[in-house]
């Protein structure tokens, strides 16, 4: 029986990697149809794209303030390790979704002003900028990051390599396709078709950038290609790579034959896998090469206060979500001025 | 290279004061106005009158604006700890980052969850629900005040720790007494009383804006107008006291647990008892000297122990290097206190127009309430520089200092990210109080609910026309 201390950062690496990944698919939609908002000019599709994520993008993003809580408060070796280490892309990251976020209000309040162009050129570059700096970081915390006695210390442009900006435009590929396909599902007519052929071309590009990272990232450190090549490991890592073949022959023929929801669904299978293949490729680190999850992880009493309330809110918080996303179910068209 | 050191950390400990700075305006605002929302909407479904639901129409496009702001100056909070006080997240995480975690999971999440329905549901809920929703963010936004401020006041009056030799962690004990920490309910009490004194002279100064134009045309103010101006001044009247009140608890509880920072607002120098009070003054910490000092004797002793002999501790008190920088924190302190002396003379005043029934024809009492508009957050920004920059040199009271709590950013970065937060916060705030200042310049129209009706697609915010409300209400019934 192993103890206590060792049992909760487990727990917690597990809760945070599943906050992680609802942030990513959450919010992944909305960076993704900001980002095609710089493809559709007509207004009233764009519009309609807005519509779509008004009601919820707040909510999307908090999970997101989760993130960045939880990590300070369970793991605050990594949070006080990763934050200084990519200052610059937090930062820029930061300030990419002010524009995003008031994007919402202001174009509306601005609305037959020339300043709405302005603040539509905020929301594109704001995505657009948020899933690059996103990617950036995760691809920097992949590659690994410089440690002395438990503290960064690299200099501010280590997590800058052609790595990371690979990583950074496979994420904001990825977003792109997620907002595709998530406005193929809740929208109709010529925007719905659009969609759709953006959506193909994504998938392929994604599909590449996948096959890209997957490559690349064992070559970064031996112990990341022990873990996939070893004994028993790849009897349970084998699939993985299967799996992302079907799902993506299936996103392909959902968008061919008309159908709505699969290809959202198949997107969010592919994320999915490569999240989990990526957080089987680190385990256990937190600040690969060096920190484990133990070496960062705040005392018992900590993590299990907080363990305590996550296990009781965690299902009401999403048992609301869940409620408010029914309120705004169904196709929008332009019709529906919510706004 | 020291040198650098000293000028990142000046630049980190400017860009955190920036940035919070910022932000705190818009919770304050919304936490007032949420509040404010839920009681409107309640009178209108209890009395229907339309009034209310004019007035509800109104304020929460205002609130869109400003929930939103508030959301994206409050993101870049919750990484600033990480980014630019990264030592102390180490040591001090286990405990303020479980207080930052419960705060979103009880209260973040609450908001956005049910801020969605409460701006655009309207038509798609019914009545009942959709105050509910409005009720949900309001709450939401008082557990998400109670949170950060238990984290702030446990940075202030650490209690229910042990540090832990090996590391220099604090390692949380006992919760409640965390949570609990002696400044927590004082501090609770004066910034939450702040946040609705704040909006009771916003929507004051904008009632005020709209009788004024009303005379400039010669025609009476429109119902909506007469109300909102009349509510404002009920709380101004109300709540401007009790601030005076919780202001002097929250002053006497500092003066038990940081008299330090009691003695720096006061600009005292030696221990006394009868002390003077300083209207005015320019602390030297230099020189240990108040120069051009303006005192009215005995009352500091009167007001800081509420008796004539009771001791006022001096700065010469402590060591030089644990004094707070006096010259800011007396002249912050002084305006809160000074803008709370005015705040208290306009309810006043409000209360006998009211009884001479020229509350809405007084052009000089309209303008007074108009120059007031930024009054309550001018007041709250100068009571956070007290608090915070009273505090100093620590970040967690007599236990971590400033210095060891910095992250190892170099300073190239800290130079770059300060211009951008800078050039970044003034073009979208700036803009946003331009949008807000222009929604706000255009007067609730009577029945605006019907004027939009016939443009399903201009309807800002909730989209609430009476034919949805019709429908949606047969639906819930
Ligand atoms: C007195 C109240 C108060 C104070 C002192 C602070 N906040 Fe705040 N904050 C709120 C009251 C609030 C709020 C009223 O609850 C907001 C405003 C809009 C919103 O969504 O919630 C908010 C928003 C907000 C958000 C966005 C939440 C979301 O996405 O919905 C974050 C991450 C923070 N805050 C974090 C902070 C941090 C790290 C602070 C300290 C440095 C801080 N706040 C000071
Ligand atoms: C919202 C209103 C607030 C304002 C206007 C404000 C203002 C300031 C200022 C001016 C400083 C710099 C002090 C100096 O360097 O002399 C500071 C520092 C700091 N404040 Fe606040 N503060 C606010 C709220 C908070 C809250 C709610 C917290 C914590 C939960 C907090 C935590 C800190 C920390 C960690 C520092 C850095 C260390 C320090 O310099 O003391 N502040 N703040
Ligand atoms: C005569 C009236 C007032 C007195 C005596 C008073 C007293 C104080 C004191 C002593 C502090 C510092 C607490 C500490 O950190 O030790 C403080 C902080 C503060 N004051 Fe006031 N205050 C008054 C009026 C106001 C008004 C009118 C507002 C705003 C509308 C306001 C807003 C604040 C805020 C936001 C803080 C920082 C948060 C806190 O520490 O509570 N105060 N006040």
């Amino acid at each position: 029986m192993m103890d206590f201390a060792h049992w909760l950062p487990i727990i917690w690496a597990v809760i945070l990697i599943a906050a992680i990944t609802i942030y990513v698919i959450l919010d992944g939609f909305d960076l993704g149809i900001g980002m095609l908002f710089a493809m559709e000019h007509d207004r009233g599709r764009r519009d309609v794209m807005m519509h779509t994520i008004a009601p919820v993008w707040d909510g999307n993003e908090t999970w997101m303030v989760l993130g960045g809580a939880v990590l300070y408060g369970v793991f605050p070796g990594a949070y006080g390790t990763l934050l200084p280490a990519f200052y610059l892309p937090i930062v820029l990251m930061l300030l990419a979704l002010i524009f995003r976020g008031v994007a919402f209000e202001f174009r509306v309040m601005t609305k037959d002003t020339p300043r709405q162009k302005l603040w539509n050129v905020g929301f594109m570059a704001g995505s657009g900028v948020a899933a690059f700096c996103q990617g950036t970081i995760l691809g920097g915390v992949i590659q690994g990051v410089k440690v002395t006695d438990g503290d960064f210390s690299g200099g501010p442009l280590d997590w800058l390599t052609p790595f990371s900006i690979l990583c950074g435009l496979s994420v904001m590929c990825g977003y792109a396709l997620l907002g595709a396909t998530w406005l193929v599902w809740r929208t109709t007519g010529p925007l719905e078709e659009s969609c759709r052929r953006w959506a193909a071309k994504l998938a392929v590009g994604l599909f590449a950038c996948i096959v890209a990272v997957s490559f690349w990232t064992p070559l970064l450190h031996a112990p990341y290609l022990r873990r996939w090549t070893d004994w028993p490991n790849i009897a349970f890592v084998a699939p993985v790579p299967i799996l992302v073949i079907v799902l993506g022959m299936l996103l392909v023929r959902g968008l061919r034959q008309g159908h709505s929801r699969v290809p959202f669904l198949c997107a969010l299978g592919w994320f999915f896998l490569c999240l989990s293949g990526l957080g089987i490729t680190i385990w256990p680190y937190a600040v690969p090469p060096t920190l484990t999850l133990w070496d960062v992880s705040s005392p018992p009493s900590s993590q299990f206060f907080q363990l305590v309330g996550t296990v009781i809110l965690l299902p009401i918080i999403l048992t609301y979500t869940i409620y408010s996303y029914r309120v705004f179910r169904g196709k929008v068209t332009e019709t529906d001025g919510y706004h | 290279m020291q040198n650098a050191h000293d000028l990142a950390l000046l630049l980190a400990r400017f860009q955190f004061a920036f940035t919070v700075g910022v932000h705190i305006i818009f919770p304050a605002f919304s936490i007032g106005l949420a509040a404010y929302l839920a009681v409107l909407e309640g009178l209108w479904l209890k009395t229907g009158r339309d009034v209310f639901l004019d007035l509800y129409r109104y304020w929460i496009k205002a609130f869109s604006i400003v929930f939103g702001m508030g959301v994206v100056s409050g993101l870049v909070m919750s990484y600033e700890f990480g980014t630019n006080w990264s030592l102390f997240s180490k040591k001090a995480g286990p405990i303020t980052g479980v207080l930052l975690s419960y705060e979103v999971m009880t209260a973040f999440f609450l908001e956005a969850g049910f801020l969605g329905v409460m701006l655009f549901g309207m038509n798609k809920v019914g009545r009942g629900l959709h105050f509910a929703a409005t009720c949900c963010v309001s709450v939401g936004t008082l557990i998400s005040m109670t949170w950060i401020l238990a984290s702030n006041s446990w940075m202030q009056t650490p209690r229910g720790y042990t540090i832990d030799p090996a590391t220099g962690r604090f390692l949380p004990d006992d919760w409640l007494a965390i949570i609990f920490n002696p400044s927590f309910p004082f501090r609770l009490l004066h910034m939450g009383l702040a946040a609705f004194l704040s909006v009771a002279f916003a929507v004051g100064a904008t009632g005020a804006w709209h009788l004024l134009k009303a005379r400039r045309k010669g025609v009476t103010a429109s119902e909506p107008v007469r109300m909102m101006f009349s509510m404002a001044m009920w709380m101004a009247a109300v709540v401007a006291p009790l601030q005076v009140l919780a202001g002097d608890a929250h002053g006497l509880n500092t003066l038990e647990y940081q008299p330090a920072k009691i003695a720096a607002m006061e600009g005292d120098w030696d221990t006394e008892g009868r002390a003077p009070e300083l209207l005015f003054g320019i602390p030297n910490m230099q020189t240990e000297h108040t120069d051009y000092a303006i005192k009215v004797p005995l009352l500091g002793s009167l007001i800081l122990t509420h008796s004539l002999e009771g001791k006022v501790p001096g700065m010469k008190d402590f060591p030089r290097d644990q004094r707070p920088p006096s010259p800011i924190i007396f002249f912050s302190f002084r305006i809160m206190v000074g803008l709370a002396v005015l705040m208290v003379l306009v309810g006043v005043w409000s209360l006998w127009l009211r009884r001479r029934k020229t509350l809405f024809t007084s052009t000089l009492f309209h303008r007074v309430t108009l120059c007031m508009a930024p009054a309550g957050f001018i007041a709250l920004l100068c009571g956070w520089v007290t608090t915070e920059v009273g505090r100093q040199p620590w970040t967690v009271y007599g236990l971590l200092r400033t210095t060891d709590s910095v992250s190892p950013i170099v300073l190239s970065s800290m130079e770059i990210s300060m211009t951008a937060f800078v050039i970044v916060y003034v073009i979208v705030f700036g803009s946003g109080m331009g949008i807000l200042l222009r929604l706000l310049g255009r007067a609730p129209e009577e029945g605006e609910h019907d004027t939009n009706a016939s443009h399903p697609a201009d309807i800002l915010a909730t989209g609430m026309h009476p034919k949805t409300i019709e429908a949606s209400s047969e639906k819930g019934a």
